[in-house]
């Protein structure tokens, strides 16, 4: 009988308990974006008046943003890798260069945001503005709520205390950040490109 | 309360990874021009779809581990997820967006 | 940081033992559902008589807003994630839910969330929320609700979504991951079953209405059209979104109930429930049907023949579960040796009234005699069918049931059955005539009806309905007064349950089981051999059960000083909630703190 020490810790599924918790959150965010992305959807065309998203949206700007993310999705991975193989000083790297991507978005994001409000496109304007904002801050909140779990991952790092046996947490950070990634995908697809 | 890696199998290598990041940014590339090449507008929409759910599949499949890992993960994301869906599609069509137009 | 066991304040607040957390819920939730009574107990005396002026037209519909508000968000989810608190992990054979501080959290952020909405009756000039509990645009816009009284709903519905969330994914990882040794899913007791379906609605359909009351607060706040035609936006996407939330919403309250009523019946039939796996996999197929069904709460809205034949199709099918498990509660009770304890009186109750509510729903499926029935009495009497008579009878059902595991003592039987019978006589007076004023014609939400419109006699026995269901809870009230010294000790096993609470002391102990069982059928104690053996390697003895936390109750105090700063128009208020949260948060994570 296996279960001996484990009785007081003995999980049903054979599965961590955070893990299983975390992926239960990934579905409900899942929900959380369509009800969003769906708002988009049906508003779109709606605008009475303009900027409409084929005056405004720059598409080689923001596939540059989408290839930030998706680097940055990589380098998440790498940080988790050495995480589990007990590498601090790459883990160290590669958390900070994922937090560093991670951030260059953001501030693409906010320059992107600047730069639609300076010609005429605001929250008030029409619905694509009310639509876009909303959308697109929401999973902006979220890289930032990422960022910041990077960040403070990265600094117990530096403080030593990210061994293998934390890898759990680093990868439930990774989960997120991950996510966070796809919902970008997404909304890169059906908001930028099928206008 | 660390679990024996009973959830876990072999990690892959880090050039799985990068051979993933690679495809990613292929069909990265591949949607842009999909976008500005005019001959691919009459097949726009299913097609971005269908190049953007590859890229998400190999982020959830791969990043994210879910292929290697327990099937209750994918059956907690999946379940949520395929609701997502339908419920989009149901406001979409209620709000008249499958309207053929005249 | 760990704190002390024992009785103090203290200990109360840095609780995160499950079964305390329980018993703060219900307390919590009781003294709502007490406003929530009260509330409607003054709608009742305002309607009494045709012209009345009991209260302003304004403060009714502040009355009708907060009655339904209150009932559904404060005291019928939180009655039923009492039980879950408190019985789930007994019956699932664990120790405490999978994450005990995040379960003190949504106790927390419940209880602020509650006080928060309530706080608006403080205020001078009262501006309670007074558009209905479903809040429809474009009433809600600031345009046509300036004060703050929508403001105070939409902050307060978005704090209590937080609280119901944490609450769903603790449940699904402890029913999924805690569960004892050979407790199989399908050996797992029906009201976890019916807890778990219902966590999986509420991460599902929280998101949504979470998006929905965002939406609002940007028109209200921020100056965008999401929901105002002016700029070209449509009111009926509130709708959606709100009753994309509201059906799965009324599967939440009722799931928990159905649950309980499957457990009394076979407890007091001495036989196991009819059917168990059909009941189990019905309850799940409700879950899911339950999403499809939403557009059903708006056939007069003009969404088109293809929208209203789908949903009037899906709302018809979703009656079949729902039939199939009462047939097995019939089932289950045929040929049983029935023992006609408080709690069964409640079980059978409520499979009549709901059963009545169930056919009055199938009446509103279809979309032209929907068309007669929708915002009359008639919904009314619907609706509260199936919560009153359905939920709250169950809940009750659960208190009689519960009551001796949890406190130790019996309540009284004498005292139930008077608090039955006055109940179910006062409830069928309250909400029976209902469905036929609301066929003659009366609206709902209108503060006096005319004479001449014929249905001042049937509000008259509506309201004195009303107040004998008022004076069965005084009854109810008097018997746990009573209890608490003069009720008859419980032991471990008073009703000679079948499921593992039954196996442990009344109250429990805070570690719950002195050895996890090893469980071999789904009626464990009705086949007691398989609890005797100690399995091997198991640790005896008195196992360590975790200490309190601060943290959790500090983060939620984060969220409604968040959401002052919308109502107060000041941006540092805002800094401060999130400095709040985001320490409690940090302090939280970084607490060493054993399972």
């Amino acid at each position: 009988m296996a279960h001996a020490a484990a009785a007081a810790h003995h999980t049903s599924l054979g599965l961590d308990s955070r893990k299983l918790a975390f992926w239960a959150f990934i579905g409900s965010e899942c929900l959380l974006f369509a009800s969003l992305i769906s708002t988009y959807l049906i508003y779109k065309g709606r605008s009475l008046v303009g900027p409409y998203p084929h005056d405004i949206l720059n598409i080689p700007f923001t596939s540059i943003s989408t290839f930030d993310l998706l680097m940055s999705s990589l380098m998440m991975v790498l940080a988790l890798a050495a995480v589990q193989r007990g590498d601090l000083k790459w883990a160290k790297v590669w958390l900070f260069l994922t937090a560093l991507l991670g951030i260059f978005f953001l501030a693409g994001q906010v320059y992107e945001f600047t730069s639609f409000v300076h010609e005429g496109l605001t929250l008030q304007r029409n619905l694509f503005g009310a639509t876009f904002f909303v959308l697109t801050g929401t999973h902006g909140a979220h890289v930032t709520v990422g960022v910041i779990w990077l960040l403070t991952l990265w600094s117990r790092a530096l403080g030593g205390k990210l061994g293998k046996a934390n890898a759990l947490t680093v990868e439930i950070c990774g989960l997120y950040w991950h996510f966070v990634d796809v919902v970008w995908i997404v909304i890169f697809t059906v908001v930028y490109l099928i206008q | 309360m660390r679990e024996s890696p009973a959830g876990e199998h072999a990690h892959p290598t880090a050039g799985v990874y990068l051979r993933v990041a690679a495809v990613l940014v292929i069909l990265t590339v591949i949607e842009v021009g999909v976008f500005y090449v005019p001959a691919f507008h009459p097949v726009l929409v299913p097609t971005l779809l269908i190049l953007s759910a590859l890229k998400f599949s190999l982020v959830v499949m791969f990043y994210m581990h879910l292929k290697m890992d327990s099937r209750f993960f994918t059956f907690l994301f999946g379940g949520p997820l395929l609701l997502a869906m339908v419920m989009t599609m149901g406001l979409m069509f209620l709000f008249g967006a499958f309207v053929l137009k005249r | 940081m760990s704190a002390t066991k024992g009785g103090g304040l203290t200990s109360w607040l840095t609780t995160t033992d499950h079964k305390r957390i329980g018993l703060l819920y219900f307390w919590t939730a009781f003294v709502f559902f007490l406003i929530g009574g009260l509330e409607a107990l003054i709608i009742r005396a305002q309607l009494a008589r045709p012209g009345n002026t009991v209260v302003s037209a304004e403060t009714f519909n502040q009355l009708f807003t907060m009655h339904g508000t209150t009932m559904i968000f404060l005291a019928l989810m939180p009655l039923s994630a009492a039980f879950f608190n408190y019985i789930v992990p007994l019956q699932i054979g664990a120790r405490d839910v999978a994450f005990p501080r995040l379960n003190a959290f949504s106790y927390w952020v419940f209880v602020l969330g509650g006080l928060f909405l309530n706080a608006s009756w403080l205020l001078p000039n009262h501006p309670v929320p007074d558009a209905g509990w479903f809040g429809y645009a474009n009433l809600t816009s600031r345009e046509f609700s300036p004060g703050p009284n929508i403001d105070f709903w939409l902050l307060g519905l978005q704090i209590l979504g937080v609280a119901s969330l944490a609450a769903g994914f603790n449940f699904i990882v402890t029913i999924l991951n805690l569960r004892a040794p050979g407790m199989k899913m399908m050996r797992l007791p029906v009201f976890s079953w019916m807890t778990l379906v219902t966590s999986f609605l509420i991460i599902t359909a929280f998101p949504v209405i979470t998006v929905a009351l965002v939406l609002l607060m940007f028109d209200r706040f921020f100056g965008t059209h999401f929901y105002l035609t002016s700029a070209g936006g449509d009111p009926v996407l509130w709708q959606h979104l709100f009753w994309i939330f509201g059906h799965p919403e009324v599967y939440i309250l009722i799931l928990p109930a159905m649950g309980i009523v499957s457990e009394v019946l076979p407890t007091f039939a001495r036989k196991p429930l009819f059917g168990y796996t059909v009941v189990v996999y019905s309850g799940v197929l409700i879950g899911f049907m339950g999403w499809g069904v939403w557009s059903h709460h708006m056939f007069s809205v003009g969404l088109g023949p293809i929208a209203d034949s789908v949903f009037s199709a899906t709302t018809m099918l979703i009656a079949v579960p729902t039939g199939v498990k009462i047939f097995n509660w019939l089932a289950t009770l045929w040929g049983g040796q029935i023992r006609a304890t408080s709690a069964l009186h409640f079980a059978v109750g409520f499979i009549a009234l709901f059963t009545i509510g169930g056919l009055s729903g199938v009446m509103h499926a279809s979309p032209p005699a929907d068309l007669q029935q929708t915002d009359t009495y008639f919904v009314v009497a619907h609706i509260h069918y199936v919560l009153f008579g359905g939920t709250v009878f169950g809940l009750f059902a659960g208190m009689y049931y519960w009551w001796p595991k949890m406190t130790g003592r019996l309540l009284g039987e004498r005292l139930g059955k008077l608090h039955f019978w006055l109940m179910f006589v006062g409830m069928n007076l309250a909400f029976f005539p209902m469905h036929i004023i609301g066929l003659l014609g009366m609206p709902r939400r209108i503060y006096t009806y005319a004479p001449e419109l014929g249905v001042a006699k049937l509000n008259l026995v509506s309201t004195v309905g009303a107040f004998l269901i008022g004076a069965s809870i005084l009854v109810f009230l008097i018997n746990v007064w009573r209890t608490r010294k003069r009720g008859k000790v419980a032991g471990n096993d008073p009703w000679g349950g079948a499921t593992l609470e039954w196996t442990i002391p009344s109250p429990p102990p805070p570690h719950n089981f002195d050895v996890i069982p090893t469980v071999a059928s789904r009626l464990p104690r009705w086949s007691m051999t398989q609890l005797t053996a100690i399995p091997e390697g198991a640790e005896l003895g008195k196992p360590h059960a975790p200490a309190g936390s601060w943290w959790p109750l500090v983060a939620a105090c984060g969220l409604p000083v968040l959401a002052l700063a919308p109502l107060t128009h000041t941006l540092w208020v805002a800094f401060l909630g999130a400095a709040i949260l985001i320490t409690g948060i940090y302090r939280w994570a970084f607490e060493p703190f054993e399972v």
